[in-house]
């Protein structure tokens, strides 16, 4: 069996990819792995929204110049402009498919303001929009039952020949059988690293695999210095308290109850919500707020660390159970306060990755046949950093972009080379097999290595860097990898093994932990959410360039520039509030 | 501290589940899945369990805690007093190992439902959207918070003693697209059937056990009338058919 079009991640970019390559041509053999049911991938997660211009007065252009400057001018402006005109066709189809958006009085859909964006372009199905359109995806995935899936499937290793990706191994969950899946083409969708940091907004299973799996077959990895902290998570879980709860109106106030993004050029506050100004600008500036506030004396200390307050309770209980119900669910469930009569502790958290596998407008990586969409690629639209709401419907654009691409090529490309899936499926298996069996030698654990990466990345790859922390951090990581090899397993069945799966995600981490350090030493500069103390200016001169990072020789990263694509915006001043 | 009883099954190595106990901090913040992951990470890596999300969204941390089937994510430790707290797998599925319990059954019943909008004719361009106000999106929007937790069908004791009976979230979910203004099925063929909407005796307990409200008896309920009414409509000589 050797599928036309392999999907690992069942995430909203994978299962529309999916979709896409069905309605390219159904005879097409396609499939999905993915290392958790599909409907359980983080998509499920989001809350506040998908951008897309339908509103009267908005135009592409608007949407398109808000991305870029919220992206600190380095995101390839070809690849924006693509983006912002085919997300509303996406956002449309995804409501044919039965999406319940969020409405009108009049029954059209409903749009709201978000961080960073000047227009209202937001689509919402009240702040679970990730949820509701995870399930509509995958629900229509059902109805076409050409689309095999592998649930509970774990991708190890891309099999590559000749500058060709022919097929995937992975591992069965549920038996610990390992598998190679011979395919001619192979898109890989499997989501963010946020997990690679101690304090995240990411499910469990956000841990770079597909990052890692690309990285290693010799695809560089993209501006992986940027990673986006949202301003507003609640202590200790990291749960997302999603922007429309600002977007509906809602003040960041510091200890004093003063609105302090008033002091760091973000604007003047107003009673009522104002667009791409205060509590709406982007969030690579309202975490660095967060950050001197601290500094200033200005927080409150909790167990959890030092927090600022989000304050909900001039929006009355009826705006916030109709807009932002799950907001109000998640902290009374968590954090055991009402919104409506309490203010909500927050704190900056590790959220998004900007950066990813390196790709072209249709996803296509260096390699052959293989592709990337979603969170895992670096397209790059997101730049320095991401608006809030342009995430869910890049999955949608760019998932259904790699889905029609591959299957184009798909039915041109050669049958998968077969000596290479047998020969490397079984060296991998050895490897997979040696993995489990082993290690009982070792004194430490996954986790407590998981724990000391997580902490190392926390304090050098923060929100502000400096040339000393990070070189701190890079010869850590690679003590850490090394302790990794030898660390214990206790576990050596075969059935639902989730250590052994741990294990394998550690590494993957541990890969994108390396890459993020040395692309972020490498740029001496200031942009979006990356920050150097030690470089706090923009240097267009330089680093109007996108970071590639290879695996070199030794097994180390080693960081090349691209030069970022411009067709319209030359580089300019981020202004907020003025 | 607080004692976990955690119910243990390693396939070939255990002839049946077996209960092991151990102490985890009492923590007023952790919530039963935090206890399961300190098990994991610090006293015991052989331990098994699904989760992801710990917001209550995925719908893969459901488990029996002291009886009750529950998100384990957002069900606390504190909860349960001085403990001990018995952590069990879902009842009424198939063990594959240790708290992991085999749910392909209902995903299969989730897709035998139809879950997508049936419409015939043209589609719209896709500069167009299906109108729908908030009244007609409300009447179905209940049925569509379900997170297929599976916590209803562990809780069904129709379920239990009938595993054909299409069950709780299936029939939500087909009521959910039925009661959708821009779907144009019924779902008829499916749901009235003794698998279907009949098959439930009406005991509610999937209702209660539900994290989501989204209120599956109810569905199930009011489809029964649909379909009362239906069968009568479609006897009759000027009826449908
Ligand atoms: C709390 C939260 C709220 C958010 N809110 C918004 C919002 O309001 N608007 C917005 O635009 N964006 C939002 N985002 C961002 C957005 O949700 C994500 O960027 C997006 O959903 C990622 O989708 P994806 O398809 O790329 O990956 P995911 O949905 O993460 O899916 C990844 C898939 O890959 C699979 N996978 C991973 N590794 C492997 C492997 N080794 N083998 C097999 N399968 C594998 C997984 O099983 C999963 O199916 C939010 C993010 C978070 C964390
Ligand atoms: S109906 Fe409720 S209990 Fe049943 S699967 Fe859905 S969310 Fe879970
Ligand atoms: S971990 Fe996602 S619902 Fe509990």
């Amino acid at each position: 069996m050797i599928f036309d079009v392999l999907i690992v991640g069942g995430g909203g970019a994978g299962l529309r990819a999916a979709i896409a390559v069905v309605e390219a041509d159904p005879g097409l053999k396609v499939a999905i792995v993915s290392k958790v049911y599909p409907m359980r991938s983080h998509t499920v997660s989001a809350e506040g929204g998908a951008a897309g211009v339908i509103g009267e007065g908005d135009t592409l252009d608007e949407h398109a110049y808000d991305t870029i400057s919220g992206g600190d001018w380095l995101c390839d402006q070809d690849a924006v402009e693509a983006f912002v005109a085919e997300a509303p066709r996406e956002l449309i189809r995804l409501e044919h498919w039965g999406c319940p958006w969020s409405r009108e009085p009049d029954g059209r859909v409903a749009v709201r303001p978000f961080g960073g964006m000047k227009r209202m372009r937001t689509w919402f199905a009240a702040d679970k929009t990730g949820f509701h359109l995870l399930h509509t995806l995958f629900q229509t995935s059902l109805r076409h039952q050409e689309i095999q899936r592998y649930d509970e499937w774990y991708a190890t290793r891309l099999i590559v020949d000749d500058g060709r990706v022919h097929g995937v191994v992975a591992m069965d969950i549920r038996t610990g059988a390992i598998e190679a899946l011979a395919a001619r083409t192979v898109i890989l969708a499997t989501g963010g690293c946020g997990r690679a940091f101690p304090f995240t907004t990411n499910a469990a299973i956000k841990t770079g695999d597909g990052m890692s799996l690309a990285y290693r077959a010799g695809v560089p990895l993209k501006d992986m210095e940027f990673v986006q902290y949202h301003p507003t998570g609640l202590p200790f879980t990291g749960i997302l308290i999603t922007e429309a709860a600002r977007a509906e109106g809602g003040w960041l106030i510091n200890k004093d109850g003063y609105r302090y993004l008033q002091d760091y050029d973000l604007g003047v506050p107003t009673p009522t919500p104002k667009l791409r100004s205060m509590e709406l600008g982007p969030r690579d500036r309202l975490s660095q707020a967060y950050v001197r506030e601290v500094e200033r004396g200005r927080t409150a200390e909790t167990p959890y660390g030092q927090v600022v307050y989000l304050d909900l309770r001039h929006l009355g209980e009826a705006r916030i159970e109709a807009r932002i119900p799950f907001v109000r669910e998640l902290c009374r469930s968590y954090q055991n306060l009402d919104p409506v009569t309490d203010l909500i502790p927050v704190r900056p958290v590790v959220h998004y990755m900007m950066g990813g596998v390196h790709t072209d407008i249709d996803g296509a990586t260096p390699i052959r046949g293989l592709y990337a969409a979603g969170e895992t690629a670096c397209v790059s639209i997101n730049g320095a950093n991401r608006l809030g709401s342009n995430s869910l419907p890049e999955c949608l654009v760019f998932g259904a972009r790699a889905g029609a691409a591959a299957a184009r090529e798909a039915r041109e490309a050669p049958a998968a080379g077969e000596r290479a899936v047998r020969a490397q499926g079984a060296d991998e298996r050895r490897r997979l097999e040696h993995e489990r069996d082993r290690r009982d030698g070792g004194a430490e654990r996954i986790a407590d290595i998981r724990e000391q990466m997580q902490e190392t990345l926390e304090e050098a790859a923060g929100i502000y860097r400096t040339r000393d922390a990070l070189d701190k951090a890079a010869n850590r990581i690679a003590e850490l990898r090394e302790r990794a090899a030898a660390a214990r397993l206790d576990d050596h069945s075969t059935a639902f093994n989730t250590e052994m799966v741990a294990a394998l995600e550690l590494s993957s981490m541990l890969d994108v932990a390396e890459t993020i350090v040395a692309c972020a030493l490498n740029r001496e500069e200031s942009r979006g959410a990356h920050q150097r103390s030690d470089f706090p200016a923009r240097d267009d001169g330089r680093f109007l360039a996108h970071s590639l990072a290879y695996r070199g020789a030794d097994g180390g990263p080693r960081v090349e520039l691209l030069p970022v694509t411009i067709t319209r915006w030359p580089p300019g001043e981020r202004v907020y509030g003025r | 501290m607080i004692t976990l009883q955690v119910s243990r099954y390693r396939p070939g190595q255990d002839a049946e589940p077996v209960f092991q106990d151990y102490e985890v901090p009492l923590r007023s913040d952790w919530a039963v899945l935090d206890g399961l992951a300190h098990i994991k990470d610090h006293l015991d890596g052989t331990l098994s369990f699904r989760w992801s999300c710990r917001m209550g969204i995925c719908g893969s941390c459901g488990m029996t805690v002291n009886g009750e089937p529950r998100l384990t994510c957002g069900t606390f430790l504190t909860d349960y007093g001085e403990g001990p707290i018995r952590v069990e797998p879902l009842r009424g599925f198939p063990v594959i190992r240790d708290l992991v319990v085999d749910i392909d059954d209902v995903l299969a019943k989730l897709a035998h439902v139809k879950p997508w909008l049936i419409r015939e004719g043209e589609e719209l361009p896709l500069t167009a959207e299906y109108t729908q106000t908030p009244a007609q999106l409300e009447a179905y929007k209940q049925y569509s918070m379900c997170i297929n937790c599976m916590l209803c069908y562990s809780a069904c004791p129709v379920y239990a003693l009938e595993p054909d009976f299409l069950g709780p979230a299936a029939i939500a979910l087909a009521q959910r697209y039925n009661l959708d203004s821009r779907d144009q099925g019924d779902r008829f063929d499916l749901l009235a059937t003794d698998e279907g909407v009949w098959g439930c005796t009406f005991v509610g307990e999937c209702t209660s056990a539900c994290p989501k409200h989204v209120d599956p008896a109810e569905a199930i309920q009011r489809y029964k009338l649909t379909a009362a009414l239906t069968s009568v409509r479609n006897l009759l000589p000027w009826g449908r058919s």
